[in-house]
């Protein structure tokens, strides 16, 4: 079975790459650390690590579309804030 | 006494794991993929970067009828959850009437998506339709009653008026869907312990208390199931509103899904209609992701504290 009818391209093949390895190292973190590390954040809300990488992925996909929607200017600079917020998610949520 | 740390049975999900990779996860990075092309078919893709998206983020089309599956979705969940929540706690709790009506409500449950549409359809058609006739009879005697001129005397005709549109897509939503609803909060209902209602009488609670502290609380987790449920549903609503209306008058009720079929197949924009695809897709993710963890954080910090 071929795969040309998926359309791939590099980018999103890098793209989905990340995906698949951020899984994998969040399960090896999860093996080497068990429990996922909950805890209650400034927002209010109990998250484990895995709730903190959704809400990290959610939310840069909103950020690149609210680039692409009200910005003008290269889109690597939402990309930088994307990864700025999830830090701050990691540290402080 | 210790208990052995054995996780293995979760080996035993790998099969639906797969399944859902096939038919969910793979067309899904297909679309991720195509929403970055440009296609005119035979398999030949073009590369588009982000203009499909900024295609869609600033098409007017897109925003209204975004609009109006939020204001359709809102609608019917504001009429639906308290109906139903009602319904059910207006249904006998035993005997052979709690069967007739659990198979009375279960009904519309049954009947095809496209066929509620075409019932609804033919039953609301202004002139031979029994519920268009009846409105417009209706109408007719409010409008002579109120001495209105013939040319603004009130009639009902779904396929020429918006108000009368929305009126029939949402009352047919709420006619097919409300049961959900009632047979959720039913079963959360009847597990409720007879102890807690006999507390209750000893402490001469009111019936709004009882209702307000034993059976809305123990009816909570079926409630976010409906209330999930009846969101994504009515978020990606489409072929009854497209059998009844056609998402007309116009395009009054061209909610998300009949807009996005319109540009995938009617006008073979595959591109922009992945774009629009994945942002859909991110957007009732979104509020998927918002209900249930407003909905289950309390439990889940109470466990967490303990």
């Amino acid at each position: 079975m071929g795969l040309e009818w998926m359309a791939w391209t590099p980018q999103t093949g890098i793209f989905f790459a990340s995906i698949a390895g951020l899984l994998v190292v969040f399960t090896l973190w999860e093996i080497a650390r068990p429990g996922g590390h909950p805890r209650i954040g400034i927002l209010g809300l109990l998250t484990t690590r895995g709730d903190r990488l959704f809400m990290s992925l959610l939310a840069g996909a909103f950020i690149h579309l609210g680039w692409l929607a009200f910005a003008t200017g290269p889109l690597w600079i939402a990309s930088i804030i994307a990864l700025g917020l999830a830090v701050i998610i990691f540290l402080v949520v | 006494m210790t208990k052995t740390y054995n996780n293995k049975a979760w080996f035993l999900v790998l099969p639906v794991l797969f399944l859902v990779a096939m038919n969910a996860v793979i067309p899904l990075m297909t679309v991720v993929n195509y929403s970055l092309q440009e296609t005119f078919g035979d398999n030949l893709f073009f590369w588009a970067g982000t203009a499909n998206y900024e295609a869609v983020l600033s098409s007017e089309r897109f925003h209204t009828a975004l609009l109006r599956q939020f204001i359709f979705t809102f609608t019917i969940l504001a009429i639906e959850i308290p109906l139903g929540v009602a319904i059910a706690l207006a249904m006998p709790k035993s005997g052979p009437w709690a069967s007739v009506c659990l198979v009375l409500m279960a009904l519309p449950l049954l009947i095809p998506w496209n066929v509620v549409g075409a019932m609804w359809n033919i039953f609301s058609l202004p002139d031979i339709g029994l519920l268009g006739w009846s409105l417009n009879s209706l109408a007719g005697a409010i409008s002579s009653l109120l001495n209105l001129p013939p040319d603004q005397a009130l009639t009902f005709n779904y396929t020429n008026q918006i108000g009368s549109a929305w009126f029939v897509v949402i009352l047919m939503d709420v006619w097919h869907w409300t049961s959900l609803v009632v047979l959720l909060a039913y079963a959360g209902l009847r597990s409720i312990d007879d102890a807690y209602y006999r507390a209750a009488k000893i402490d001469g609670a009111s019936r709004w208390a009882v209702f307000r502290y034993i059976q809305l609380p123990k009816m909570r987790q079926v409630l976010i199931i409906a209330v999930l449920l009846r969101f994504i549903d009515s978020f990606i609503v489409y072929t009854e509103p497209f059998v009844l209306t056609g998402g007309g008058p116009g395009n009054a009720t061209t909610f998300l899904s009949i807009d996005l079929v319109k540009s995938a197949l009617g006008e073979f924009n595959l591109g922009y209609a992945a774009a629009m695809s994945v942002i859909y897709f991110l957007i009732s993710l979104f509020v998927c992701w918002l209900f249930y963890t407003l909905m289950t954080q309390s439990d889940a910090k109470r466990e967490y504290e303990q």
